[in-house]
């Protein structure tokens, strides 16, 4: 019989992960927290966190290299399921990235370069956007229990889903454009900033996942 | 408001301590990594740079476990330098909790390593760290120039730092770790000439480091160097000011930061 975790966290082979297992565990510390690629844990987990760093292309190709992209879409639809960062890209349609990669189109939006959209005016924004930036409320959800509008998040990416024409959004910040910082539908969360790197109001996030039943 | 401008405090740290000294020598204890860390996050510090100059390869193990133990207690961006050679050094600082890596020395002698840990562990966590000297001031028709040196400042390179700047952010690098060794330790301020050179020329982030003395020096790296990060270390860890302290004057000088 496989065994049943609490929180399982996606590990398919990019760069580090391992903070967001630490952190989940510093905020539960009585949870069973588990990392890792195995199909069947991932599917029989309570919740799941699909996170990401690195260049989409590999993740991806990775992702479904392993034969996660199934178990990804069925968790999608199923359980309390958290993205962050690339996580959250590769739920979106499609990213420009890497010249361009279909990704696994939970979501129906699509993935942009800041490069592409910021005009001269905004010169003096740096690429990545690398930092502590405001996630401002525009919708209420249970993982914004306890964290003001308005709170710091640490960010780093290049790539971003623009806020305009999002509709699941219920954070955004702005970087010269407007992005979704936070977004959610039904038992979906995905945040492109990493809570886990977010100090106090990261943790509580996650906190409020783990307490999460995946309602919104 | 948008985007806060980070205060770093760097922890040099050689055989599981902290060490500061003066220009690279004149090295004097400053505690416990771990300890230290715990004390910045809780100050409120924006990340932590974390520089492994133990030499011998026992130290290397002590250093892989100072780091996951500040990885499990310290939830901000936490960057490792030292020491990093090729691929394999990256993963073992990854894993044990590390979330950017800063690359030096390895980069000079082989800049194809920037592309490559770029390309496999993505941009946004390969730092290079620039140490720099300036090999000639302005005059009326020439400007300023700043040349990289390896072996503690000791070894001339010949590179243009800005040069230099400019292809490792073409090979990948995420952020650029810019150290003036003219002014290191020394805390008369940034060398705001070479700050100001290297951050227009790049697209990425530029952290200065190299001779914080008081808090105008940090807003100065900001204001006058344009840099987006200013890393210090010396007023940190002898208790001169504290990372709230230095938020509050930053903040009060019109600069945005995370309070």
């Amino acid at each position: 019989m496989t065994k049943s975790v609490d929180v399982a966290v996606i590990d398919y082979g990019m760069g580090n992960l391992h903070s967001v297992s630490k952190a989940l565990q510093h905020v539960a510390p009585n949870a069973n927290i588990w990392i890792g690629d195995d199909p069947e844990i991932i599917k029989n987990a309570t919740r799941v966190v699909y996170p990401g760093v690195g260049a989409i292309r590999d993740c991806i190709a990775e992702v479904r290299s392993r034969g996660l992209d199934q178990v990804i879409v069925e968790v999608a639809k199923t359980k309390p399921l958290l993205a962050i960062c690339v996580g959250m890209q590769g739920l979106m349609q499609h990213s420009s990235e890497n010249g361009g990669v279909d990704c696994l189109n939970v979501f129906p939006d699509k993935v942009t370069c800041f490069t592409d959209v910021l005009g001269p005016q905004h010169a003096d924004l740096k690429v990545p956007h690398m930092g502590w930036n405001q996630v401002v409320k525009t919708s209420d959800h249970p993982l914004w229990n306890k964290i003001d509008s308005g709170a710091r998040f640490y960010f780093v990416h290049s790539y971003f889903v623009a806020a305009a024409s999002c509709s699941s959004v219920v954070g955004r910040a702005n970087y010269g454009v407007d992005l979704v910082a936070m977004m959610a539908k039904d038992n979906i969360f995905a945040v492109q900033f990493h809570p886990e790197k977010s100090h106090t109001d990261g943790l509580q996030l996650l906190e409020n996942f783990v307490n999460w039943d995946g309602a919104s | 408001m948008g985007l806060a401008k980070r205060i770093i405090p760097c922890l040099d740290v050689e055989n599981g301590r902290v060490v500061k000294g003066v220009q690279f020598v004149d090295i004097r204890d400053a505690g416990d990594p771990v300890e230290v860390a715990r004390r910045y996050n809780e100050e409120g510090a924006d990340e932590i740079t974390f520089l492994d100059i133990t030499a011998s390869h026992e130290g290397r193990d002590t250093t892989v476990k100072t780091v996951e133990k500040m990885a499990s207690e310290v939830f901000i961006p936490l960057t490792v330098g030292g020491g990093i050679r090729e691929c394999e050094d990256i993963r073992s600082m990854l894993n044990a909790g590390a979330d950017k890596v800063g690359i030096n020395t390895a980069a000079i002698f082989n800049p194809d390593f920037v592309k490559e840990a770029a390309e496999r562990f993505g941009s946004q966590c390969i730092v290079v760290a620039i140490d720099a000297k300036q090999v000639a001031a302005a005059t009326a028709d020439k400007p300023a120039r700043w040349e990289i040196f390896t072996h503690g400042g000791r070894k001339p390179t010949g590179i243009d730092a800005v040069e230099w700047a400019i292809k490792m952010t073409d090979y990948g690098a995420g952020e650029i770790l810019l150290t003036s060794m003219d002014q290191d330790g020394v805390k008369k301020g940034f060398d705001l000439g070479l700050t100001r050179a290297v951050s227009d020329a790049v697209a990425v982030p530029v952290i200065a480091s190299g001779g914080v003395g008081n808090l105008q020096h940090l807003v100065d790296g900001i204001s006058k160097g344009h840099a987006s990060a200013v890393l210090a270390a010396s007023i940190f860890h002898f208790g001169e000011y504290t990372i709230g302290e230095a938020k509050a004057y930053m903040a009060a000088q019109d600069i945005e930061v995370r309070l």
